[in-house]
């Protein structure tokens, strides 16, 4: 593998968008006839590189050299023709159109202009014999499942000849037994020569699959690595870019007691709570006043776990009980009807409605629970409002201000409120602190360790662990969308573990389901 | 890991699912014309049919071109007057006294230009092709009332020997030369949808346009090709109408592009692209005729039940559509 010339090198590439720095001096090499994975957590500018490689941004600098001559696609169709074919996570055919036209279209074999059916479905049951894959080729693609789809779409990407193959993501909505096959196939491509770069979150897959690691971290490279010398602890230190005993020296705050939170009737329990697709079925119990933290790299099921617990995702299946009665959280409303409140990561889009004032934003929620009949009277409102602009140090102290005018910091403090105003039972907070400030930051902080105390269980999401382990009763840990553990936070945890739990070898509980 | 041949795990049963909605037409037709049958006994005569072809021969031609722009999941509401446009202009150079065959050429070319203009817009600026269709729809219509505030008569030979030619077996039955021209741009559609690229690119674009893109397919070239088809066989469909009429009006085929809508949807054909046939069309046109002729041969119902009776089809179609569409999405 290594002794051959690289099919595919990229030297020195930076891309930058208005305000941000996407790519900066990335160097990637691919060489034929290995699986190469690209690493690096959201936002570290894998699809960026991509989509430079395959011509849909242009690059700022640098060079791209394919078969040693430089190239500059000017979009995928270019690319393609070269013979570099991308496979998108999401699956680009047309589900309308029959399996062997999707293979085909666009350079069916024609006789005086008519497409020669018989000769498109014969080849197309030829190609696909050639990947194990026994399919109707006039069935329409879209009577098949994803993973077959995406099946497809390989075969028609290696139709083209590619010698080089990119798999964005392609795993993400597949199941054990369809990334089996995926596998299978990407085996048999990358020993037949095809150069194959592999995009994915699942740190388990790369172990299986990958011959070769380049991570990448904000934009930079931070290197590329034999698989086989590059244990998974290392490899996530590299993606989150830090240093085991950097983490070792976190200063603990509370420590509380664990044992006397968990008698009696958990808050809220469910068991085998999942989603297909979203995350893998779990359980979980959370008590009044207790913190549980969710650890775990981005788009590790953390975020999906929460909106389950919500309702704002529907649960395939799985027990729910609050207050120890059997119960669903199937809507949103029915989440909020129990007592949970949900502050969501991505509070510009889905928390903040950027021209209501602080004081509209804060009394959204109360007036949703209370129904749209019964307005909060005005005196009511503004007692409410006073009172937590001063007890969360919102600033500007004016809640009149349209919410757009605030700082990333308080508008979060104010979805807080608004939360908090409903005096919620289970307040789910996901990524709270997540690029705001430091002092906003630690009046965050404080402030749950404040709820707990006063008996408000807590759901606390958070990619730092310093802040999880800071104020947590427990951790969960999830990987590759499971909950892989529940850690007590007593003196035996640390960063450390915790790491190590999310990185933990390919070994996986529920393999088997 | 599993090795060997792999069967793939089908998730759903499959039935011919593109082809419910037409079957379902198909067998509407059937049962309206049983119902016919067993009414009336005149009903029976395949001339009934015949007529059913040859009143709505320019509304077929017509329906066509929109199921080509129904196929890649947009409408044309020009097509009404682009039909009467196509008429005006006739009628008004023949009147001058044009040949009849330099007539037709020019009538011919304005419907696919019109239709090529608006497809350019269509795809170029991105704009809904329901508001840019509409802007064509009312600039045809007044292009009538300014080329003529009055109907103009026809009375070229030509037009005249098209009109009262009829092409019949020896029992006595007939279709007009209008009929023939409609199948044969039935033909022509249909094979061009079912074998060539342009026709399968339709397909694609109808069924996921941003795939289509990805897949390298010529996604600007097809759009304004189905806009141009769709003027071409409005444009036709003007020149039928006006052998079946001997005229052009200013406000003839008003609302027409509903009609057509309709048609091409009870035929079967899917609101949002991707699937439908030419031949669902047929019967789609064949459907309303024959509503028509049912409520003609009653002779006590006002005419408004014709429409009363395709809106409970269409609700009911594209409710079957919806079903459809819910189960195997």
């Amino acid at each position: 593998m290594t002794d051959s010339r690289p099919v595919l090198t990229m030297t020195g590439i930076s891309k930058s968008f208005p305000g941000v720095r996407a790519l900066h001096d990335v160097n990637f090499r691919l060489f034929p006839g290995e699986v190469h994975a690209l690493m690096g957590e959201n936002g570290a500018g894998k699809s960026t590189l991509i989509k430079v490689l395959t011509g849909v941004y242009d690059t700022d600098e640098g060079a791209i050299t394919l078969h040693d001559e430089p190239v500059s696609f000017t979009g995928p169709m270019q690319a393609t023709a070269a013979g570099v074919s991308t496979v998108f996570q999401e699956v680009n055919l047309c589900t309308n159109l029959s399996v062997a036209e999707n293979i085909f279209i666009g350079r069916e074999p024609r006789l005086l202009g008519a497409v020669r059916w018989g000769e498109v479905r014969r080849r197309a049951r030829a190609l696909l014999a050639d990947l194990d894959l026994d399919l109707d080729v006039s069935a329409p693609l879209g009577s098949y499942s994803l993973a077959i789809q995406q099946m497809v779409a390989i075969a028609r990407a290696i139709d083209i000849k590619a010698r080089v193959l990119i798999l964005d993501e392609p795993t993400s909505s597949l199941d054990a037994d369809e990334v089996a096959q995926l596998f299978r196939i990407m085996r048999q491509l990358r020993d037949e020569g095809i150069a194959i770069l592999f995009v994915t979150h699942f740190l388990d897959q790369v172990y299986e699959i990958a011959d070769r690691i380049t991570v990448l971290r904000n934009g930079g490279l931070v290197g590329e690595y034999l698989t086989t010398e590059l244990p998974q602890l290392s490899l996530v230190e590299k993606m989150i870019g830090k240093e085991l005993d950097v983490l070792e020296g976190i200063e603990e705050h509370s420590r509380r007691d664990l044992a006397a939170l968990e008698e009696g009737t958990p808050l809220v329990a469910v068991s085998n709570f999942g989603r297909a697709g979203a995350v893998e079925p779990f359980s979980l119990t959370i008590h009044a006043g207790e913190v549980v933290g969710l650890a775990g790299l981005l788009g590790s099921g953390r975020t999906e776990v929460a909106r389950l617990l919500f309702g704002a995702d529907r649960a395939d299946g799985g027990q729910v009980a609050v207050d120890g009665t059997a119960s669903s959280l199937r809507t949103p409303a029915q989440a909020i009807d129990h007592g949970v409140g949900f502050c969501s990561e991505n509070r510009r889009a889905e928390g903040i409605v950027a021209d209501l004032s602080v004081r509209e934003n804060m009394i959204l929620a109360m007036q949703a629970a209370r129904g749209w009949l019964r307005p909060i009277p005005r005196r009511r409102q503004d007692e409410l409002v006073d009172k937590y602009v001063k007890a969360l140090n919102i600033r500007p102290a004016d809640p009149e201000v349209p919410v757009r005018n605030l700082s990333g910091g308080n508008q979060q403090k104010v979805l807080l409120a608004r939360w908090l105003i409903t005096e919620p039972r289970l307040l789910i907070l996901d990524e709270p602190t997540r690029g705001i400030d430091i002092g906003a930051k630690t009046e965050i902080q404080k402030l749950v360790t404040q709820l707990s105390d006063g008996g408000m269980a807590v759901l606390f999401i958070s990619a730092e662990l310093e802040e999880v382990l800071r104020l947590s009763h427990k951790v969960a840990v999830m990987r590759d969308r499971q909950m892989v553990a529940q850690l007590a936070n007593d003196e035996s945890l640390d960063a450390d573990r915790i790491m190590q739990t999310i990185a933990s070898g390919s070994h996986r509980e529920e393999a088997d389901r | 890991m599993t090795t060997g041949t792999l069967t793939a795990g089908r998730t759903r049963f499959r039935l011919p699912r593109k082809q419910i909605p037409v079957l379902a037409t198909l067998a509407l037709l059937l049962v309206m014309y049983g119902i016919g049958v067993s009414q009336y006994t005149a009903f029976s005569n395949v001339q009934v049919i015949f007529n059913v072809f040859i009143d709505n021969g320019f509304l077929l031609v017509v329906a066509v071109g929109m199921t080509f722009v129904i196929l890649t999941g947009g409408i044309d509401l020009s097509v009404g007057s682009v039909v009467a446009m196509t008429a005006m202009v006739s009628a008004a150079l023949l009147q001058d006294g044009m040949p009849a065959a330099l007539v037709l050429v020019i009538a011919l070319l304005i419907g696919p230009t019109l239709g090529l203009l608006m497809g350019c817009v269509i795809h170029f600026f991105e704009i809904q092709p329901f508001i840019v269709t509409l802007a064509g729809m009312f600039f045809a219509r007044g292009m009538c009332t300014f080329i003529s505030g009055a109907s103009i008569p026809i009375t070229d030979g030509f037009w005249t020997s098209m009109s009262q030619e009829r092409i019949g077996n020896p029992r006595g039955n007939f279709v007009s030369i209008s009929v023939l021209i409609a199948f044969v741009v039935v033909a022509i559609a249909a094979y061009t949808l079912a074998y060539t690229r342009l026709g399968r690119n339709v397909y694609a674009i109808g069924g996921n346009p941003q795939s289509a893109l990805l897949m390298g397919l010529p996604v600007a070239r097809t759009r304004i090709a189905v806009y141009t088809i769709s003027g071409l066989c409005s444009a036709i469909g003007g020149i039928l109408l006006s052998f079946y009429t001997l005229s052009g009006a200013p406000l003839i085929a008003v609302g027409m592009e509903l009609d057509v809508i309709a048609a091409v949807v009870i035929g079967g054909t899917v609101l949002t692209g991707g699937a439908g046939y030419v031949f669902g069309t047929v019967l789609g046109v064949l459907v309303l005729g024959v509503i028509q002729t049912l409520i003609t041969f009653d002779g006590s119902l006002n005419s408004w039940w014709t429409k009363i009776v395709i809106g409970g089809l269409l609700f009911a179609f594209i409710l079957l559509q919806r079903l459809i569409g819910i189960r195997y999405k």
